[in-house]
């Protein structure tokens, strides 16, 4: 149990009549790459609600570093070490870039009013600190010649990698990243696929992805649950999911 | 031109319309009958003179947009030094500026500081008002609750228990932050036009309140005699009160009311001065940019981890304890104070400062306040027509620069390596 970062089982989320998640489990394991699939309307961003507090589970638990977080509020699960990025970019637009990575760190600052108001050393340290870090995540990402741009006037591939950094920034254990490549060309498609893996390889952390680009959930993943009209489909390597004839099904339809 | 033909003359129709009905025609009392008369031949010519020009304009509304557009519009950017010079300037030019401040009262007539002081109380609320609406992105139409909070608190506790200024104004900034906190409980969920209407709400309960307490708050009556500051225990009036001295006794000088005048205006300045201080500063920290990646995107925000009602609450709980700095000191610079001072219009006003100087924007929000307080004195002649000017200006602002006077500018933050 306790090898599992994140432990979801029996989810279930229903909006009156309608049952859009159906007793879904999965487990994902420290380091590794976990994706989401299924067709569109499947309930994947229902689960990734659920998991992240936006939404209040009907039924099922979700337990992360064994200790249980469901039903608790979206900020408190960030706080926890679980963050996510949305399906549609939502960054601050009319703040420069840097000043949206300094927000993300806003539990690491110093939020004592004081502090702030005459600039104590551990006000200016801490405050270095943060800078430090968000000129680190800007290299990572490449958007180190755009520090003081708004964030509105970025490119899409580039505010989605935003987006990452943005996340990166407060140092979560559970990265969970929502249609990352929806809308992107695919030569940032596999730039986004390289800052995963590397992602899970240097920093120690574990992706959850919902993804729709199957080359690029195929190449990466090393565990895929497939999910059907909201109840759970499939569970396995990309090679198991492949060769599935139930998800191979739920993709082309009955021939 | 023929397609403009037909609406050029309903304009012109309907203008006849109005000017004949509004000022056309008058109602005169002949004994105890009303009679209707018709204006005499110099107000028929104004009335056919509007008709004539409200035709012509929208006659040739197209060639004279045409000819504005081509008007070339002046390059200003080049008339700013560049930025390093002016970083260099700036420190040098805003001390200048303070210095000017306080060296200004002193070779000017009484009146001129009187409505600097007034002015200055203004740009105290718009500043605080400009962290609500401005960086938290929190429409409040009931700001002036706060600034009467806050002035009644400084009016009720001099009355009934004689304390100084001095002592009132930080009771004052916390009694009105309270208030703030009271109020955004249960705003938090609420956004945009809502929250709006609750703020207009607890505004207008507030000054109902004052105006019904009549045993305590006096009533429409108001509070009178409200003690003015004090110079470290001395006072501003011809004759001390028992235990204490006047400024022109300790000094040895001869009394001059405009000792006062003078005294209230530097204590405005120095409030200000705070207020300027606190805000540009808090607007750095991380709070700062929490209320404004809270206007952004509260769904981000919680995602990323922060608190939105600590936020919320934080914001609407500073801008209050300005209001209520500002209220304890009108308070104290008008010596008597009823419900009439803080009615609907005045949170308008303070809205109007906010949005016509740039939302967010510090020095734009100083601007407006110095604008919107000056320019009705000066247009003291037009008396009747004033808040028909006002509404005017703000048209053609919103018109012309719907960011504002000075829109807010994004800090720039140097990386260690670029």
């Amino acid at each position: 149990m306790s090898e599992n970062l994140l432990d979801v089982s029996g989810l279930m989320m229903r909006f009156g009549g309608l049952l859009a998640v159906d007793n879904v489990s999965l487990q994902v394991k420290p380091r590794q790459i976990h994706s989401i699939i299924g067709p569109n309307g499947a309930g994947k961003t229902t689960v990734f609600n659920c998991i992240s507090g936006f939404y209040k589970p009907t039924g099922g638990e979700v337990h992360y570093r064994g200790k249980p977080i469901q039903g608790m509020s979206s900020n408190h699960i960030s706080l926890q070490g679980l963050v996510r990025t949305f399906q549609h970019v939502r960054l601050f637009a009319n703040m420069t870039v840097i000043e949206n990575l300094l927000v993300a760190q806003h539990r690491h600052l110093n939020t004592n009013y004081f502090a702030g108001l005459v600039k104590t050393p551990s006000y200016r340290r801490r405050q270095r600190e943060a800078m430090d870090r968000a000129e680190h995540w800007l290299r990572q990402v490449n958007l180190l010649e755009f520090a003081n741009r708004e964030a509105g006037n970025l490119s899409y591939g580039q505010q989605r990698r935003l987006e990452i950094a943005r996340c990166m920034v407060t140092e979560p254990g559970l990265l969970m990243l929502d249609e990352p490549a929806a809308g992107l060309n695919p030569k940032e498609t596999s730039e986004l696929d390289q800052l995963i893996v590397r992602l899970r390889d240097e920093q120690d952390i574990s992706v959850l992805l919902i993804e729709h680009d199957m080359g690029l959930v195929m190449g990466i993943s090393d565990h895929i649950t497939v999910i059907n009209q909201g109840a759970p489909l499939a569970n396995g390597t990309p090679e198991q999911i492949r060769e599935n004839p139930e998800v191979i099904k739920a993709y082309l339809g009955e021939s | 031109m023929q397609r403009a033909l037909f609406p050029a003359l309903f304009a012109a129709g309907v203008t006849f319309l109005l000017t004949c009905l509004v000022i056309g025609v008058r109602l005169e009392q002949v004994g105890a009958e009303l009679t209707v008369t018709g204006a005499d031949a110099d107000t028929w010519g104004w009335i056919a003179f509007a008709v004539i020009g409200v035709f012509l304009f929208q006659l040739f509304q197209t060639p004279l947009s045409r000819l504005k557009q081509r008007l070339p519009t002046p390059d200003v950017t080049g008339l700013l030094p560049d930025t390093q010079l002016r970083n260099r300037l700036k420190p040098w030019l805003i001390s200048l500026i303070v210095v000017g401040l306080f060296v200004w009262p002193f070779m000017v007539s009484r009146g001129a500081v009187d409505l600097a002081t007034l002015t200055l109380i203004y740009v105290m609320l718009g500043l605080g008002l400009n962290i609500v609406v401005g960086f938290a992105g929190l429409l409040d139409l009931g700001y002036v609750a706060f600034y009467a909070v806050g002035a009644y608190t400084y009016a009720l506790l001099s009355e009934y228990y004689g304390l100084s200024f001095w002592v009132c104004l930080p009771i004052a900034g916390l009694l009105a932050a309270t208030f703030g906190c009271i109020l955004g409980f249960p705003v938090l969920r609420l956004r945009g036009d809502y929250l709006a209407i609750v703020t207009l709400g607890f505004g207008e309960i507030i000054r109902i309140l004052l105006n019904n307490w009549t045993n305590v708050t006096g009533g429409p009556n108001g509070i009178g005699g409200i003690d003015k500051p004090s110079l470290f225990g001395l006072e501003f009036s011809r004759r001390a009160s028992e235990d204490s001295q006047t400024f022109h006794q300790f000094f040895g000088i001869d009394y001059d009311s405009s000792h006062k005048v003078i005294f209230l205006y530097l204590v405005a300045v120095v409030l200000v001065l705070l207020t300027v201080y606190v805000i540009n500063r808090v607007q750095r920290m991380p709070i700062g940019r929490a209320w404004e990646a809270l206007r952004e995107d509260d769904i981000a925000c919680r995602s990323l981890g922060l608190n939105p009602t600590v936020i919320k609450l934080s914001a609407f709980t500073m801008g209050a304890s300005f209001a209520g700095f500002a209220g304890c000191f009108f308070a104290a610079r008008q010596g008597f104070i009823s419900p009439e001072s803080f009615t609907f219009i005045e949170s308008a006003i303070i809205l109007a400062i906010v949005v016509l100087g740039g939302m967010g924007s510090q020095l734009g929000v100083i601007m407006a306040a110095i604008a919107m307080t000056i320019l009705p004195e000066l247009a003291r002649e037009f008396q009747e027509y004033r808040m028909l000017m006002f509404g005017g200006v703000m048209v053609l602002m919103m018109l012309w620069r719907p960011q504002g006077l000075l829109p807010m500018k994004r800090p720039h933050l140097e990386l260690k390596t670029s």
